[in-house]
């Protein structure tokens, strides 16, 4: 494995539902190396504001090009956003753990949130490719910001009843399962802290095996500056980095605090 | 031309050092970037115990700058001897180990520990850290304090000692006059700044320890100011750190008093910012005509009779 920091030219920027962006570009290294779950810290600004990059997962990789997705939320993904085609972006990859898709289960259930549904269009990919059973819940605000490109067997949620399931991403998944039986599942989860904290508890009732992909801020992404701990039961230390040492994590592991909520 | 300097026993091969928490242990950012390429290494803090650091959140991006509360998270002087060190020792480029304590009595036993280890060319001594509650910023806002573990260091070792200085006092360079009068070879400066961010939303600090230490770009017009009232103030070497992101910047730094200069959260940023800067600073002075690096340190130029206020003589 080689790491990658260069800059690239933006292939495609694209608004694909309510405030929510696809953004491409063309690397024939990252795009042979990166695995679902992992990601890279991209810099928008050639000077200094924003001063620190972004991590974003990998969301999808199309033969040489990749993909990335943000929503917009700050000052990174502002400048993200006024990107164009021939623009250029800073990348440091491929970063990260990944998911533990080849864990032996019988069928995946993918578990999203919000923008946390980045990294599954890429995981759904290979579970198609390689023919595992999988079964998407997505939860968004609303109809108009739910992306479900890549996906397959998607089951929507929305907190405004605009489309499918009215209420959380975990109700549905209860909801779904009062009247299906699925055969050895694993659960694979990205999304809002609140989210995750509610899928632990789920999973957790339910005997099933599950992975969290966390989000933090993350100065430097490559283990530096300690910036990006997460309380982890098995750490002598307390916490484990979720840049190295994440930022997928077995559910069991984790402790969720109450500024997690926030 | 000559890239080198010597900082007491210390040979630099470049004045161009990475800062203490801002590239680890060497090994993570190897990949990254041609380590023999800077001058030297300067070790993320080592105390004498493992210590875990802050709870989350630890860090926040500020304008053109960022806020850190880590806590001084580190492997202690154990495992730093028996897993880091062997990396460092193999990398072509000057160590520098920085050392933070609670104790005079917890320095000394680092320091101690680290003297019958080879391949390390130098200390640092963190006296400012603001992000611990025990130790600390107690310790480099308080001459007195200051003074005693320089002297008590002094006294242990041969090797290039370096007092790194915070700049969250009145008068600075009372501090780096106590560390000269006390035998340090060097001072380094400034850490960070405190600093505190707010997120509106919640109503609640952004950070976990509420306020934290400031750093970047935004820093850079302090530390120069710094640095240059050090520079006034003593005759020993400075190191200048605070903000630096382009070989401009390092240069700016030299003029008003630093004889080497730190790359910290610019690291971050891009691993491989302190090679570039290196490389930046020697295609500079060759263009320049300029042989000896040396004749832009303290090479500000002020015309007679000027002076910047507020400076305190001793």
């Amino acid at each position: 494995m080689s790491v990658i920091n260069t800059d690239f030219e933006i292939t495609a920027n694209e608004l694909i539902a309510e405030e929510t962006y696809v953004l491409r570009f063309r690397s024939p290294e990252l795009a042979q190396q990166l695995l679902p779950g992992q990601f890279l810290n991209i810099l928008t600004s050639t000077h200094i504001d924003p001063l620190l990059r972004r991590p974003y997962s990998i969301s999808d990789i199309d033969g040489d090009e990749c993909e990335i997705m943000f929503s917009l939320l700050g000052k990174g993904t502002h400048a993200l956003a006024r990107k164009r085609p021939g623009d250029t972006i800073g990348v440091l990859g491929p970063l990260g753990n990944t998911f533990g898709y080849e864990a032996s289960f019988g069928t995946a259930i993918i578990v999203a949130g919000g923008i946390g549904v980045a990294p599954f269009p890429y995981l759904s990919r290979v579970f198609r490719e390689h023919e595992i059973p999988h079964i998407t819940f997505l939860g968004t605000r609303s109809a108009a910001r739910a992306v479900t490109r890549g996906l397959s067997n998607v089951h929507l949620a929305t907190d405004d009843g605009s489309a499918g399931f009215h209420g959380n991403v975990i109700a549905a998944l209860t909801d779904y399962l009062d009247t299906h039986t699925i055969d050895n599942p694993r659960i694979f989860a990205c999304g809002p802290n609140a989210m995750l904290m509610a899928t632990q508890q789920f999973a957790h009732e339910q005997g099933i095996p599950c992975e969290l992909s966390l989000e933090s801020e993350m100065a430097c992404g490559i283990g530096i500056c300690q910036g990006c701990p997460i309380e982890h039961r098995q750490r002598e230390r307390k916490y484990a980095l979720v840049c190295t040492e994440g930022p997928c994590f077995d559910s069991q592991d984790i402790v969720f605090h109450e500024h997690h909520h926030a | 031309m000559n890239t080198t300097f010597s900082l007491g026993t210390m040979q630099l091969k470049n004045r161009v050092l990475v800062a203490s928490g801002t590239f680890g242990y060497g090994n993570e950012a190897a990949p990254y970037t041609d380590l023999t390429g800077l001058g030297g290494i300067v070790t993320k803090s080592v105390s004498l115990l493992p210590r875990q650091g802050n709870p989350p959140s630890r860090i926040a991006e500020t304008p053109a700058g960022m806020l850190n509360s880590i806590g001084l998270a580190n492997v202690g002087i154990d495992a730093f001897i028996q897993e880091k060190l062997s990396f460092l020792r193999e990398i072509k480029t000057s160590i520098i180990v920085n050392i933070a304590a609670s104790t005079i009595e917890e320095y000394i036993e680092v320091l101690e520990r680290l003297e019958d280890e080879g391949g390390i060319e130098a200390y640092e001594i963190n006296v400012s850290c603001p992000n611990v509650n025990e130790g600390g910023l107690n310790f480099g806002t308080r001459c007195d304090m200051t003074e005693n573990i320089t002297r008590e260091l002094r006294r242990r070792t041969k090797r290039t000692l370096i007092i790194k200085l915070t700049p969250n006092v009145t008068h600075i360079a009372d501090f780096a006059r106590a560390c000269e009068a006390e035998g340090a070879d060097a001072v380094s400066l400034i850490n960070t700044l405190v600093g505190m961010a707010v997120n509106i939303a919640t109503r609640r600090p952004v950070l976990s320890t509420i306020t934290g230490g400031l750093s970047g770009p935004a820093i850079k017009p302090v530390a120069l100011a710094k640095v240059f009232e050090v520079y006034k103030a003593v005759t020993i070497p400075i190191i200048g750190i605070g903000g630096i992101t382009t070989w401009q910047d390092a240069i700016e730094f030299l003029l008003v008093g630093s004889s080497a200069i730190q790359v910290g959260t610019a690291s971050f940023r891009d691993p491989d910012t302190g090679v570039r800067i290196a490389r930046g600073m020697e295609d500079y002075c060759l263009a320049q005509g300029i042989s000896d690096i040396q004749e832009l340190v303290g090479g500000l130029r002020i015309d007679a009779g000027v002076a910047a206020p507020g400076f305190v003589k001793a």
